[in-house]
């Protein structure tokens, strides 16, 4: 990969003659080892698109049916594959059309350069068509933006925004160029971005910080583990699964740290959060040490702040300065890649194993098992649960599955009982809850990682979101598992109408299309389930297909997930019915 | 936690749009920026915002962290009102009518104030200090007819050092 890096930057290195920007920008995205784009073209954007075509050796387009179809698709490569996402979009409604996945992006700190293309800088603020100010309408949900006017700009702002894009805390970067500067002519050259003088993507590790870290772990009697998705952006699995297994410390995980560690490792003890495993949330409130790591103390991880781990030192490892004391006031705050924090803590902590402390989360865990696990797994009653979907997925694919989920009921189901036995194989909108989002993310992923087995596990209200993208799969013929959980209802919203706005339904039932015909128009082969005899075979059948495949079971209307912390209740208050 | 007046220093690239990144933080947060003023600071290419704001201490560190992660924001500060020396300007148009009546002259005076333009219908006076200060004049010339009124923004120099030249160095 570097040789051939080294390669494509020397080779558009040294244009002795002047080339349009649009050019500049081809050129840019081949020196920076882009291979694959999610976008749609417009009016603004075209002179971009014109120069695409002759670059289609090289740089592969996805045109997508919606702009937030490539941008979730972008997203799900990124993830995936641990690279940038790069999407293309023209002026006005095409860049607006990214901003949900954006926000996305931003909050789940998801490397992402987006092109826009914008009216020429000379109609700039006059409402001309299709203008927008996506400038200004981008800034708080991007990591950084910029808008072009001239095609000598092109070369060095494309290089600063990937640098930008995937250094430190990764995010979004839009660069908004307009249509002169996409015509106009500039020479080039290229030098990749290694540093911006304003901006310092790894704060410097206190030495002091680790051994007060170290000495607090080793005095700890009950200590808990809980990472986040710190540990996979930062390449971090392998350091974070050595720490877990000196201190012998249990380890939970927020919805985005999930498969850092695989599954079924012994001292994986679970998901921490709103609709997380018994055991690391009531015994969040009993450790006596918090080892915060790559995470961010969002509130569904949370709940009440006022009563969360009170009892307990705090550690913090973390990359983002903003983000200490943020939410909850730690002890000691180790700043730094938890990559490199957590394998310069190694030699400074003990070995251990709390053997007694993990016997409470067994404990808690048989209670879980018992009161929710079993019936959502092998459920006696006539209609199917979500779990055993996930259940006999996890049979078929031994965990080694990438598993896209959207939001809602069905995305808390997968999280919490798919399996995983490698990293970056849970993709799922977290910070954000993006209906709409697995869809596409997935068509990204196979393509971020077409060796792997790609599902996409989503309710049938967020698949309506989204549905168009069933055109970019049968197009690309990407080799997508859809399967779609289908309980006629907005089940979270409902679920909470249930609980606490007494049961009144108000806008959430659907009456849904034929969904087989919908993915069979698209030509993907598609069948529905509603037995649990036939839900195997299905299953089977999917993952044994070529190409895409749309399932459709049909759930349980009215189940519930559990456990729950209900809105602003204490971790330790979790429900278990 | 109680609220109180701090004033944020952040030192940026000068670039276009980081005005709305910078206020965007605040607005967020539903936090009301009572002034605001950006100029050139004592480094060539760096600009400076000089930011007052109502809010709880707790409130402005997260702020300033926030302010701080913007890839183009090189180093914000926040201090109190203790910690910095600080100027607002002020300038008053009124009517020449009564330039020459002695109250109007010791007024001019017992304020500090400058004249910056004397023309046959109106007269402008500038007053630099404290919204106190600029507030007193205002309420003093009131009687007089003032015709236009306007204050600044605060702009203020702080009594800790803030480097920002080492930092861009490193």
């Amino acid at each position: 990969m570097e040789k051939t890096l080294e390669k494509n930057i020397a080779q558009t290195a040294d244009v002795a003659t002047q080339i349009s920007g649009s050019e500049a920008l081809m050129r840019c995205l081949i020196a920076e080892n882009v291979k694959i784009i999610y976008g749609y073209p417009g009016g603004a954007i075209m002179p971009i698109y014109d120069e695409l075509y002759k670059f289609k050796e090289d740089i592969h387009h996805v045109l997508t049916r919606h702009e937030q179809g490539a941008i979730h698709a972008a997203q799900g490569f990124a993830r995936v594959r641990n690279e940038v996402g790069v999407v293309f979009a023209t002026s006005g409604p095409g860049a607006t059309n990214l901003v949900t996945g954006i926000a996305d992006a931003q909050i789940d700190s998801t490397p992402l350069v987006c092109i826009t293309g914008q009216v020429p800088s000379h109609l700039l603020g006059s409402d001309a068509f299709q203008e927008t100010d996506i400038i200004s309408i981008s800034t708080p949900v991007t990591k950084w933006n910029h808008q072009i006017t001239k095609a000598s700009e092109i070369p060095e702002v494309i290089a600063k925004a990937f640098y930008i894009a995937r250094s430190g805390r990764p995010g979004p970067v839009l660069i908004d160029i307009t249509k002169d500067a996409q015509f106009g002519l500039t020479d080039f050259t290229y030098h990749k971005c290694t540093a911006v003088r304003s901006y310092k993507p790894v704060p410097k590790t206190d030495p002091q910080t680790l051994e007060s870290a170290a000495e607090l772990i080793n005095q700890a009697q009950k200590p808990l583990i809980v990472f986040g998705q710190g540990t996979i952006l930062g390449n971090a699995e392998e350091a974070l699964k050595h720490f877990v297994e000196k201190t012998g410390i249990p380890a939970a995980w927020t919805i985005l740290g999930l498969s850092a560690l695989p599954t079924n490792h012994p001292l994986n003890v679970g998901m921490v959060g709103m609709h997380g495993n018994y055991a690391p949330n009531m015994l969040t409130n009993q450790c006596d040490l918090l080892i915060a790591i790559g995470m961010r103390f969002d509130d569904r991880v949370t709940g009440n702040l006022n009563t969360y781990a009170k009892q307990a030192k705090i550690i913090h490892f973390e990359i983002d300065p903003a983000e200490v004391n943020k939410n909850v006031k730690v002890d000691v705050a180790v700043m730094g890649n938890v990559k490199h924090t957590l394998k310069d803590i190694l030699p400074l902590v003990n070995s251990n194993s709390h053997t007694d402390w993990l016997a409470e989360f067994k404990k808690l865990d048989a209670i879980e098992l018992e009161k929710v696990i079993e019936q959502d797994l092998h459920p006696k009653g006539a209609g199917l649960s979500m779990g055993e979907v996930i259940y006999n997925i996890n049979q078929e694919t031994d965990g080694d599955a990438v598993i896209v989920t959207d939001v809602g009921q069905h995305q808390m189901v997968a999280c919490r009982y798919a399996k995983f036995s490698k990293s970056r194989s849970n993709i799922t909108s977290g910070g954000l809850g993006t209906m709409g989002f697995a869809l596409p993310a997935a068509i990204g992923a196979k393509m971020g990682a077409p060796d792997r087995e790609v599902i996409a596990i989503i309710g049938d209200g967020g698949y309506q979101m989204t549905i168009q993208e069933l055109g970019t799969i049968f197009q690309t013929r990407a080799a997508v598992k859809i399967v779609v959980l289908n309980n006629d209802f907005l089940g979270m919203v409902r679920q909470w109408q249930q609980l606490f706005f007494d049961k009144r339904y108000s806008s959430t039932e659907l009456i849904n299309p034929d969904f087989v015909t919908i993915a069979k128009g698209y030509h993907i082969p598609a069948k529905k389930v509603s037995e649990r005899g036939d839900l195997r075979a299905a299953i089977q059948e999917m993952l044994e297909t070529d190409g895409p495949y749309f399932l459709e079971v049909v759930v349980q209307k009215e189940d519930n997930v559990f456990p729950m912390i209900p809105s602003g209740a204490s971790v330790s208050d979790i429900r278990l019915s | 936690m109680q609220a109180q007046s701090f004033t944020v220093s952040v030192y940026t690239e000068n670039n276009i749009g980081l005005l709305n990144r910078v206020t965007s933080i605040f607005l967020k947060r539903h936090i009301n920026i009572e002034s605001l003023t950006v100029s050139e600071s004592e480094i060539s290419h760096v600009h400076r915002f000089t930011i007052v704001v109502n809010t709880t201490e707790e409130q402005i560190q997260k702020i300033v962290l926030q302010l701080e992660k913007q890839v183009e924001v090189v180093r914000a500060y926040y201090h109190k009102v203790d910690e910095i020396i600080f100027q607002e300007i002020a300038m008053y148009k009124i009517s020449t009518e009564h330039l020459y009546s002695s109250k109007l002259q010791q007024l001019f005076k017992k304020h500090a104030a400058q004249m910056v333009e004397i023309e046959p219908d109106f007269v402008v006076i500038e007053k630099a200090g404290t919204y106190e200060d600029t507030k007193a004049l205002y309420e003093a010339l009131v009687p007089y007819g003032l015709m236009q009124f306007v204050r600044s923004g605060r702009i203020a120099v702080t009594r800790p050092k803030m480097l920002i030249s080492e930092i861009l160095k490193q």
